[in-house]
């Protein structure tokens, strides 16, 4: 891992981008949900949770159960704060609040799509959405507030949790 | 059947409980619910730190399960909203939950959970919610 693309913003998300799938799969409970990475702009990240049957809440409605959308949204709004600062930093989850706005279709992929929308020196805050195709479809939306850590050593890549 | 035996028949059938590993240990009328480590539970391997979304997801279930204790409903209630926070790095180690139901409404309800590891004063996460409860008597109103 060269360090110092790390700090460049740019050469950062470019460097995001190339190890979309390794996002998540250097991430053991995202393994377990199975998402997936699937766009990167600075601040802003989309993502695709594939239906299973391992992640049902409810055995008769056969729907995903809400913690799946809580990994998404939370671990989508974590890259997108990290993606959003001008230096590498970790970020770890203040709080998160999700709003179910109806529950997910069975046997249907969620898009997750994660926006940090402002930064000051110590916190990151985020809104997020997850739905089917396109956001007129919304299952839920969710905001977050991220804590930006101080530098420590670049040993570990991997935003989120 | 009591109650606690119908809710772990209940919490046997539902695959995400199973996935993420979490029990339910009711005592009479008090329920904690467990979390055992599992490396799958892992947010950040060079933190050993355990993943946002599955305290999420574990906070979640415990404040379904205790609605579910103390009513009458058939099924898990639904969520409307949840408000988690954060407040200490999840350990690779067993998490433990308690639910306190605020509010049980006729269809709403409002719970507030706390999860914590060694030390139960040092919480490791709060969740306050919003539930749904699918009484058959009010819909068939």
């Amino acid at each position: 891992m060269d360090i110092d693309s790390l700090q460049d913003p740019d050469k950062r998300i470019a460097l995001m981008r190339e190890n979309m799938e390794n996002m998540t799969k250097i991430v053991p409970w995202a393994r377990e949900t199975g998402f997936q990475v699937t766009a990167i702009e600075k601040g802003h990240i989309w993502g695709r949770q594939p239906f299973s049957e391992h992640l049902i809440g409810d055995p008769e409605d056969r729907v995903i159960h809400g913690g799946v959308i809580t990994t998404l949204l939370d671990n989508l709004s974590g890259m997108a704060c990290a993606s959003a600062l001008s230096e590498f930093r970790f970020v770890a989850t203040l709080d998160l609040r999700i709003d179910y706005m109806r529950p997910a279709d069975t046997e249907c992929d969620i898009i997750g799509e994660a926006e940090c929308y402002h930064l000051t020196r110590s916190v990151a805050f985020c809104r997020a959405w997850a739905y089917h195709e396109t956001r007129e479809k919304l299952i839920a939306t969710a905001q977050g507030a991220f804590a930006i850590n101080q530098p420590r050593s670049v040993s570990s890549f991997g935003a989120g949790a | 059947m009591t109650r606690n035996q119908v809710l772990q028949d209940l919490l046997a059938r539902v695959p995400i409980v199973q996935t993420l590993g979490m029990r339910c240990d009711v005592k009479g009328d008090d329920m904690t619910a467990i979390l055992p480590f599992n490396n799958k539970l892992i947010g950040n391997f060079s933190l050993k730190a355990l993943h946002g979304g599955a305290i999420g997801t574990f906070l979640e279930l415990t404040a379904m399960a205790q609605l579910f204790l103390e009513s009458d409903v058939e099924k898990l209630p639904r969520t409307i909203n949840i408000t988690v926070d954060y407040l200490r790095q999840g350990r690779a180690e067993d998490l433990f939950a308690r639910a306190y139901i605020v509010k049980m409404g006729r269809r709403m309800s409002s719970v507030r959970v706390e999860a914590w590891q060694a030390e139960r004063s040092k919480a490791v996460a709060a969740m306050q919610g919003h539930f749904l409860l699918n009484r058959p008597e009010l819909e068939s109103k």
